[in-house]
């Protein structure tokens, strides 16, 4: 039987998660602001105002508003605040 | 998830190969049940139509109609799950669990922790070796390193960068040059869709200290000191960061083979030109280390001729638009470029920016000009805003002066060039002589 031999564990030390709670949800959709974030990557403008146009047919009570961040890749607090402001709820899309 | 923390609920929307991401990254922050809805990859390229049809399609992950996952997932009630989230620790052992060393390399490369060529295994005995190549304490806290923007940053010490630069097959005396590249912040293994990779290049007198090669084949696998320490920037990158696992902790398309290694050192004594470390302020005498962020192109050429104004533009303009080239060139091609008036690198970048140019409609048409830099012109944001303002057929320059590098290498067999992706960013040239 071949001997066992100790080895390094090469990997590095990860942050300790913190357990976070997910918002309230909405009793329903209507009448309430939903924010539409493009997230800017390639073609989710075109996903997002469809979204937006799927939301105009088919659940005209939702007010559905476009919105987009000043870049991608970044966090952009003032469009957070904006959400926070007047949303009731927010889709993201399309990419992380 | 920064809506949900402030009572906004949300649902975040992705293709369907990003999911094992999307939710390894939702556990990471806590928010394990953060919803999730996807649409099929790929929406480049799709039209409005082909759009609609995934959102009154299904959601091939959950396999469920589309628009039920968006709706329920900002109206249907929270369970207990979503109340409390997930706190945890994760695993961060001085050392595995002793095995044989069949079963421990299988461990290694079942777990992603190498390149999947074979490694030095990093004994007790080996790593304590390695340590002796630097006068820093091996708890001491390098740095930390991330795949992406969006994932969490993972901590190392001086010990957890000698134990991958012993995989890696470095010597001891590699070590500061290796600390180095770790405490540089900038991970050789994004995660990112486009197959970045990322290349070094050593300045001062430490090359010669530990035999790295600027000679014939410098940047290829011909120099104990230039391939090791290459790999070991990417080895520890995977390792420290938590990963480069495709699927989760990687993303790339079509993957990168400069992820294995690519560093080597600039000729300064054969050089016309000022060393790249003393450009970013460096004297001399110190011994540092730039990470050259990108990878991505990789264009070649020789001379100059008679033609090469005409060459280089072509090439130049071949270059993608948001990542700047590297110009890396031979001594003889150094030397040649000096009889044509470019007695520094400064006025080679500054021809480079000039005429690398594109009409504007094709500048504008390329899928990162348009994620990374039109947000930033239709804010006003120069240069990028002046070009938005040119007409379709109207030249604008690809790339800013600054952005250009130029590193003197190569072993004079052959007067060649090339234009290798590269982004210099600020703070990325470190001190090597900080970790002997």
């Amino acid at each position: 039987m071949a001997d066992k031999i100790t080895l390094h564990d090469p990997r590095g030390f990860p942050p300790v998660v913190t357990g976070k709670t997910l918002a309230p949800r909405l009793e329903s959709l209507d009448g309430k602001v939903v924010y539409l974030v493009d997230c800017l990557f390639d073609n989710s403008e075109i996903f997002m105002d469809q979204l937006g146009q799927w939301f105009a047919e088919n659940m005209p009570d939702v007010d559905a508003r476009m919105i987009k961040p000043k870049a991608s890749w970044v966090d952009d607090p003032d469009m957070r605040s904006n959400i926070e402001a007047d949303g009731d709820a927010a889709i993201l899309g399309v990419g992380l | 998830m920064s809506l949900e923390e402030s009572g906004v609920p949300t649902v975040a929307v992705h293709t369907h190969v990003f999911a094992r991401l999307a939710q390894s990254v939702a556990l990471a922050n806590g928010m394990p049940t953060t919803r999730q809805a996807y649409v099929p990859q790929p929406l480049v390229g799709m039209t409005a139509e082909g759009l609609r049809g995934y959102i009154q399609g299904i959601d091939p992950i959950n396999d469920r109609p589309f628009m039920q996952e968006l709706i329920e997932g900002l109206s249907a009630p929270l369970n207990d799950n979503d109340l409390t989230g997930t706190s945890f620790e994760r695993t961060a052992d001085k050392f595995l669990e002793p095995d044989t060393e069949d079963n421990l390399r299988q461990l290694f490369e079942d777990n992603h922790w190498t390149d999947f060529m074979p490694i030095v295994l990093p004994t007790e005995e080996r790593v304590a070796a390695m340590l002796k190549g630097t006068s820093h304490a091996p708890d001491e806290v390098v740095g930390r390193l991330r795949p992406t923007a969006f994932r969490e940053f993972w901590e190392f010490t001086v010990e957890k960068v000698a134990v991958n630069a012993v995989m890696a097959g470095a010597r001891p005396e590699y070590l500061p040059v290796i600390l180095a590249h770790a405490a540089s912040g900038v991970s050789a293994r994004s995660s990112s869709t486009t197959s970045f990779a990322c290349y070094s290049v050593i300045n001062g007198p430490i090359r010669s200290e530990i035999g790295m090669s600027d000679g014939i084949g410098a940047m290829g696998p011909h120099n104990h000191a230039n391939v090791s320490i290459g790999r070991a920037y990417n080895l520890l990158s995977v390792n420290l960061q938590g990963g480069s696992e495709p699927g989760d902790t990687y993303m790339g398309s079509l993957g990168n083979p400069m992820n294995y290694a690519l560093t080597f050192p600039e000729a300064e004594e054969r050089s016309p030109w000022q060393p790249l470390h003393v450009q970013r302020g460096f004297k001399a005498e110190d011994s540092t280390v730039s990470v050259f962020f990108g990878g991505r192109y990789h264009i070649a050429g020789f001379g100059p001729r008679e033609t090469w104004a005409e060459q280089f533009k072509r090439a130049i303009a071949a270059c993608q638009h948001n990542l700047p080239p590297t110009l890396i060139v031979d001594p003889i091609t150094a030397r040649q470029f000096v009889d044509l008036g470019f007695d520094s690198k400064e006025k080679l970048s500054a021809w480079i920016a000039e005429n690398g140019t594109l009409p504007a409609v094709e500048y504008w048409d390329d899928l990162w000009v348009q994620t990374l830099q039109l947000p930033m012109a239709k804010a006003g944001v120069e240069p990028y805003a002046a070009k938005l303002k040119a007409a379709d057929d109207e030249e604008v320059s690809l790339f800013e002066a600054k952005d250009i590098n130029i590193v003197v290498t190569g072993g004079e067999t052959q007067g060649a060039w090339k234009l290798l992706a590269g982004r210099l960013a600020e703070g990325a040239t470190v001190s090597i002589d900080d970790w002997r």
